[in-house]
């Protein structure tokens, strides 16, 4: 699950790193891309991991048509207005989920990826197993991109600072177009991976992504490898207290830890300020 | 506010139940009392001191939880609940500040999430104060003002969310106007310079917290008496913390005034939609909802007080108030 917890933060850590603004509409975009996994599943017979690229596109798209039609115009504004056009994207996207969908849990049926694997007295879960495979490599084709691709290189100067990148003849504006779009792939994968487990249904978002505020925080915002980690600690720590207390209380353990891993480093554990 | 337009305003606020009797009409304007209280609570953490909080549902969960508990637990005055209720609200600000302040912009409101969030579970699964199933208010007849509840009519209850919202619009121009709101805005503006200027910082955002819970405590007493129904899902969600954070950006934060006005205008657009459209089961009002609030930000991001600040502005001369405002902003 840890995986897939970082695959669903990295998109915001990438974009809050980019533009320091936080999307509230994440966990709406994941709810979108587990619905496009399931359409192209259950009207093209895609299997979700076959259709992962597909809602990678699709959320893509999707990222890129919210920079250009929203976030472009709230840039310059204070940091609330800008919570608050992410926050009202977040409701109209789960609400037109609501209106176009329904209500009714969907689940994928006979996945590829089924049944458990089971190591030495140890079961797992196949498809979560598979699912962290994927968002491993969909996390290693990102770390690659970034550092040693010249437009991701471009993207990480732009993050580092702005002015200096344009400076530099960075076209800013494409490539904070460009993190919207790859952030939107990445939850669109993520989003597609958990599709073969897990129900789908419009307010399916508001817990991962909320698991996505702690996580790009307690990895420090904008830092992709600290995400990562932070992530697979997210997913332990939550696996690991459901099995010692009462599966109830298991994601305030994963608040708390958020909330003492702060109190001795403010900017998360692998963060600068 | 120039005198006579305000007075009539006042005037016509306290005699609308008497010309409208019916429910909607007034459960409408008490709900904008309500999150207009809620929001300018808010507004003297955020707005002035400029901590960004998003788990605000916690107090409002306290103050309806502590008065339904003790009425019902000890019969004891939903009155003296409330007062009991803003006292456990504020201890727990303090406890919940000690930690979050500490931080700053984003990681303080993630914190502040966690904490609404680690507080909404342990009342989900805390059975004394009935779990998941909730906390019924004891019917009590007939209506009495000692137990605060009135079933034939809700005029009382517009009075007091009335009282409620003059509370809250009081404690903001006091605090606007003493050495303290200064020294909240200086926080707000640059929490280092005024450091260095010598405002106890952690000290203030402190006091800006305790009053801020309080009041919102207050709200949360004032709801449960209402609907007489709570339960951990419509006082402590997420939600809640997030729509009393957009009433006040509605309008316009670090203003005595924006938070009502985002309520104003905000409340009777989703109980309109609520009823004009709600009920299909197809959340058409939502979807509106949500659309509205993003064309918001992007036409106007500084809230409907910047707007009427700048119609304002282009006819000629400011009034002086509004002048100083914008100087010190």
């Amino acid at each position: 699950m840890g995986c897939v917890y970082a695959l669903v933060a990295a998109g915001l850590s990438l974009i809050f790193g980019l533009m320091e603004l936080v999307n509230f509409a994440h966990g709406e975009f994941l709810m979108l891309a587990m619905y496009v996994a399931f359409f192209a599943w259950s009207l093209g017979g895609l299997d979700p991991v076959i259709g992962a690229p597909v809602a990678a596109a699709v959320l893509g798209a999707v990222g890129w048509l919210t920079y250009h039609g929203l976030i472009r115009r709230v840039l310059a504004a204070p940091m609330l207005a800008q919570i608050f056009a992410t926050f009202g994207l977040g409701v109209f996207l789960r609400n037109g989920a609501q209106f176009a969908f329904g209500v009714d849990f969907l689940t994928v049926q006979d996945p590829w990826l089924a049944g458990r694997l089971s190591l030495g007295g140890l079961f797992l879960g196949l498809p979560q197993v598979g699912a962290s495979l994927v968002a491993l490599a969909a996390f290693l084709a990102l770390y690659l991109f970034l550092s040693r691709s010249e437009t991701g290189l471009a993207l990480t100067a732009t993050a580092q600072d702005r002015q200096a990148a344009s400076l530099m003849g960075i076209d800013t504006q494409r490539m904070f177009a460009l993190g919207w779009v790859i952030g939107g792939a990445c939850v669109g994968v993520a989003g597609a991976l958990l599709a073969t487990f897990f129900y789908i249904y419009p307010d399916v978002g508001g817990p991962f992504a909320l698991l996505a505020y702690v996580t790009v925080a307690l990895g420090g915002f904008g830092n992709v490898p600290g995400t990562l980690a932070a992530g697979v600690v997210v997913g332990l720590v939550e696996a690991l207290a459901g099995l010692l207390i009462p599966p109830a209380f298991k994601y305030s353990v994963v608040f708390a830890l958020y909330l003492a891993v702060v109190l001795w480093r403010p900017q998360g554990l692998f963060g600068r300020f | 506010m120039r005198r006579a337009p305000a007075a009539l305003l006042l005037l016509a606020v306290l005699a609308f139940p008497l010309v409208f009797a019916r429910p909607f009409p007034r459960h409408v304007m008490i709900m904008i009392f309500l999150y207009g209280a809620l929001a300018t609570a808010w507004n003297i953490l955020a707005g002035y001191c400029g901590q960004i909080s998003l788990g605000h549902a916690v107090y409002f969960g306290i103050g309806a939880y502590t008065s339904t508990f003790l009425v019902r637990e000890a019969a004891l005055t939903p009155w003296l609940g409330m007062l009991v209720g803003a006292a456990l609200a504020v201890v727990v600000s303090q406890a919940i500040g000690y930690p979050v302040f500490r931080l700053r912009g984003h990681y303080f409101a993630i914190a502040t999430i966690g904490f609404g969030e680690i507080v909404q579970t342990l009342v989900l699964n805390w059975d004394l104060v009935g779990g998941a199933r909730g906390l019924f208010v004891p019917i009590k007849r007939p209506d009495s003002l000692l137990n605060l509840q009135f079933h034939d009519s809700k005029a009382v209850y517009y009075y007091l969310a009335l009282g409620l919202l003059a509370l809250a619009l009081g404690a903001t121009r006091w605090i606007e106007r003493s050495r303290r709101g200064y020294y909240f805005r200086a926080i707000r503006e640059d929490q280092d310079a005024a450091a260095s200027l010598g405002v106890r910082v952690a000290r203030e955002k402190h006091a800006a917290m305790a009053v801020s819970a309080a009041l919102t405590a207050l709200g949360g007493t004032f709801w449960a008496q209402y609907v007489l129904f709570i339960d951990p899902e419509s006082v402590f969600p997420l939600s809640l913390s997030i729509l009393i954070c957009l009433v006040a950006v509605m309008g316009g934060v670090g203003s005595l005034w924006g938070p009502l006005l985002g309520a104003v205008v905000l409340v009777p657009l989703s109980e309109g939609t609520r009823v004009l459209l709600g009920g299909t089961g197809k959340a058409l009002d939502l979807l509106i909802y949500g659309a509205l609030i993003m064309a918001i930000a992007v036409i106007q991001p500084a809230g409907l007080m910047g707007l009427m600040r700048q119609l304002r502005g282009r006819r000629a001369v400011a009034p002086r108030g509004e002048a100083r405002r914008e100087s010190a902003a």
